[in-house]
């Protein structure tokens, strides 16, 4: 059995105008030890889904339908009580701002400390203990020192060390990681990735790492679940995804992607953008800036179909010709 | 690769030598007071010379607090400078006020990162874009200028109806599109381009840099163009200089950096960029930050990051040498031969990086 199922899920936001579907029907397993890449542009609801595994949705969004199992237990139906004991202890949280997701008006000893103690029995001096030697395991030299020190005193890089460290000091088997380079200089991103695959790997722990940077992913993720407007486009493993992409918005994905070596004249390009929640195509939400485009597209929504390597959500792929 | 040496296209469009700009860093009132010291001053830039030939792109690549973007209000003028001259076609105009002269500044347009905070939200989209029109009062008519709105939204790929509508009923992607009309209207030579798309996702970015090489090609304009993103400075640029904590550490045609990165620091960031083919994956990433600009490292800034540190790079600032094939850096070890592989001047021919893409 998988660590984690998602099953059908949807995330809704009721408003005004009627309810948005921010996330529709996504389903997908994270398994034992694995790092499960979460990609897509801004909108596709790659971020709702992280928050609804973790269950903070934000009001009015509420999920609308579907299952989320930890062990094969649910949780998507948990009180918040119930859920906040989940949280910390068998799911961490890292997200993009570490200066925001720590207290400023405590040390980070003291956020360290009261995290492991909340969720594990131990006295102040063992904890205090095991704080400080989480602080040496995500890098942070002079780990006795910085443990009084206060978050402002840490540099960017250092902060999201700090921010790891609490993410795993209660040692959950699940870490949800929302852009946790995005706010990073590249030569600090690299650094943080390499530690967070290392403390993962280490601890058996999985991760969800949500992130619109193809790059993090290719350095990270074992396997990629690519969302288009509230939709997985397609999911596998990332070799597979990034180099073979089955679905064709994946594919302009990659060809949109600058990279080194050779200056092309021009790179390729997906007309368009994103729809917006409002105005989401009948059919398959990509059809009409996709380049494979037929007339069943914009009449039947494909759904998530196994081929030989992962799975994509496209009509070329369902039998249908064109 | 196109870059000629700039003696064969001429005078070169825009020419910054010994750019300074100097903050100071004054403490409240009551610190001084009681705690006295210094005054503090970061050097944001510190005697930067570059040169950018006609019709040819130069980026400026570093991490955030590098200095990148305060060159870029300093040759746009929406900053002084505390030193060194800035010279456009020839006319020094470092100290001339913003705006002024005007001729000379209607030659030159920038265009901003965030598109959401750079376009007045009261204002319409044909109003935007009309706005330096009206400055340097280039339209007889207001039918003529209507026209030449409608002509500039159908060249950045909008619609000429779209000219009625508010920023707020477009994308991130079109509102970069409105900033590229807006910039364009006056017919300028000269662009800055300070972060253009890192505001925009992926697939949006591309249509954004294909826009602006486009123009690039058919207007013939010159850009100076500001990234912390090396796959997109590669798509875009002709030469390329990498800055680190107010200095340029190296300057080269864009090839050539990339084949042969002459500077530590340099070979630090190519190293950082991701690679979609994932034959980096479980590399061992260089280890520490930028350093506090207030109170950089004597010396060459880079030496407490630097592998190939000695007793020399902790006390001489290294000044921008050249080398072959049109390449600069300021560094000790590249000049002494330390631990570095000799410039190859035949490797801008073939693509030694192809193989790693």
């Amino acid at each position: 059995m998988a660590l984690l199922e998602v099953e059908n899920l949807k995330v809704e936001f009721p408003t005004r105008k009627g309810v948005l579907t921010a996330v529709d029907n996504v389903s997908f397993n994270v398994e034992q030890g694995e790092i499960l890449g979460v990609v897509g542009e801004s909108g596709a609801g790659k971020s709702m889904t992280g928050a609804a595994v973790i269950g903070l949705l934000e009001p009015p969004g509420r999920i609308g339908g579907g299952q989320i199992r930890l062990d094969g237990k649910r949780i998507d139906n948990l009180s918040p009580d119930e859920m906040r004991k989940i949280r910390g202890r068998h799911i961490g949280a890292i997200f993009q701002d570490p200066l925001t997701s720590l207290n400023p008006l405590f040390t980070v000893g003291e956020q360290l400390v009261e995290t492991i103690r909340t969720h594990l029995p131990m006295s102040a001096a063992e904890a205090k203990k095991r704080a400080i030697g989480w602080l040496a395991e995500v890098g942070i030299p002079a780990p006795d020192r910085r443990f009084d020190q206060y978050p402002h005193q840490f540099s960017g890089g250092m902060r999201q060390r700090v921010v790891i460290a609490l993410a795993l000091c209660a040692e959950p088997r699940l870490i949800i990681a929302d852009e946790p380079t995005t706010a990073l200089d590249v030569s600090v991103q690299a650094q943080i990735i390499a530690l967070l695959k290392r403390v993962c790997r280490e601890r058996n722990a999985a991760a969800i790492l949500v992130t619109h940077d193809m790059g993090v992913i290719a350095e990270t993720a074992d396997r990629v679940a690519v969302m288009y407007a509230g939709r997985l486009a397609e999911i596998g493993p990332v070799a597979h995804v990034l180099q073979k992409p089955s679905h064709p918005y994946t594919a302009g994905l990659m060809g949109s992607i600058p990279r080194v070596g050779p200056r092309p004249e021009r790179l390729i390009q997906i007309e368009g953008s994103m729809p917006r929640l409002t105005d989401i195509p009948s059919g398959c939400a990509f059809n009409p800036r996709c380049p494979k485009v037929f007339a069943e597209c914009h009449r039947v929504r494909p759904e998530l179909r196994q081929l030989a390597d992962g799975a994509a959500a496209c009509l070329l792929y369902e039998g249908v010709t064109p | 690769m196109n870059a000629a040496p700039i003696a064969k296209t001429g005078a070169p469009l825009l020419q910054v030598k010994g750019l300074k700009k100097h903050f100071a860093m004054a403490k409240p009132f009551l610190n001084r007071l009681l705690e006295g010291g210094e005054q503090q001053t970061v050097k944001a830039v510190d005697g930067l010379d570059l040169e950018i030939p006609r019709g040819q792109t130069l980026s400026l690549v570093g991490e955030s607090g590098c200095g990148k973007s305060t060159v870029a209000r300093l040759i746009m003028g929406l900053s002084n400078p505390s030193g060194g001259s800035i010279l456009f076609d020839g006319a020094d105009i470092s100290r001339a006020p913003a705006g002024q002269p005007a001729d000379i500044r209607r030659r030159m347009q920038m265009i901003f990162q965030d598109p959401y905070a750079s376009l007045n939200p009261r204002w319409r989209v044909a109003d935007i874009i009309a706005e330096p029109l009206r400055t340097y009062g280039m339209c007889a008519s207001r039918q003529e200028e209507r026209r030449e709105v409608d002509r500039l939204l159908e060249f950045v790929g909008l619609n000429a109806k779209d000219g009625d509508k508010f920023p707020h009923e477009f994308s991130g992607g079109q509102r970069q599109r409105i900033s590229i009309a807006r910039a364009i209207s006056t017919k300028p030579e000269f662009l800055v381009c300070d972060e253009p798309t890192s505001a925009l996702d992926v697939s949006v970015q591309a249509q954004i840099l294909n826009l602006m090489r486009a123009m690039q090609r058919e207007l013939g304009l010159t850009y100076l163009f500001i990234s912390h993103d090396l796959a997109v400075v590669n798509f875009m640029s002709d030469w390329i200089g990498v800055m680190y904590l107010g200095r340029l550490v190296e300057v080269s045609p864009a090839a050539e950096l990339f084949a042969n990165p002459q500077h530590p620091y340099t070979r630090l960031l190519l190293d950082t960029i991701p690679d979609l083919g994932m034959s980096k994956r479980d590399r061992q990433p260089a280890a520490g930050e930028v350093p506090n600009p207030i109170n950089p490292p004597p010396g060459c800034h880079f030496h407490p990051r630097c592998v190939l540190a000695n007793e020399r790079c902790r006390s001489e600032a290294p000044v921008l040498r050249m080398y072959d094939g049109g390449v600069r850096a300021s560094c000790h070890a590249v000049e002494e031969g330390r631990g570095v592989e000799p410039i190859m001047a035949q490797a801008s021919a073939a693509h030694p990086l192809q193989a790693a893409v």
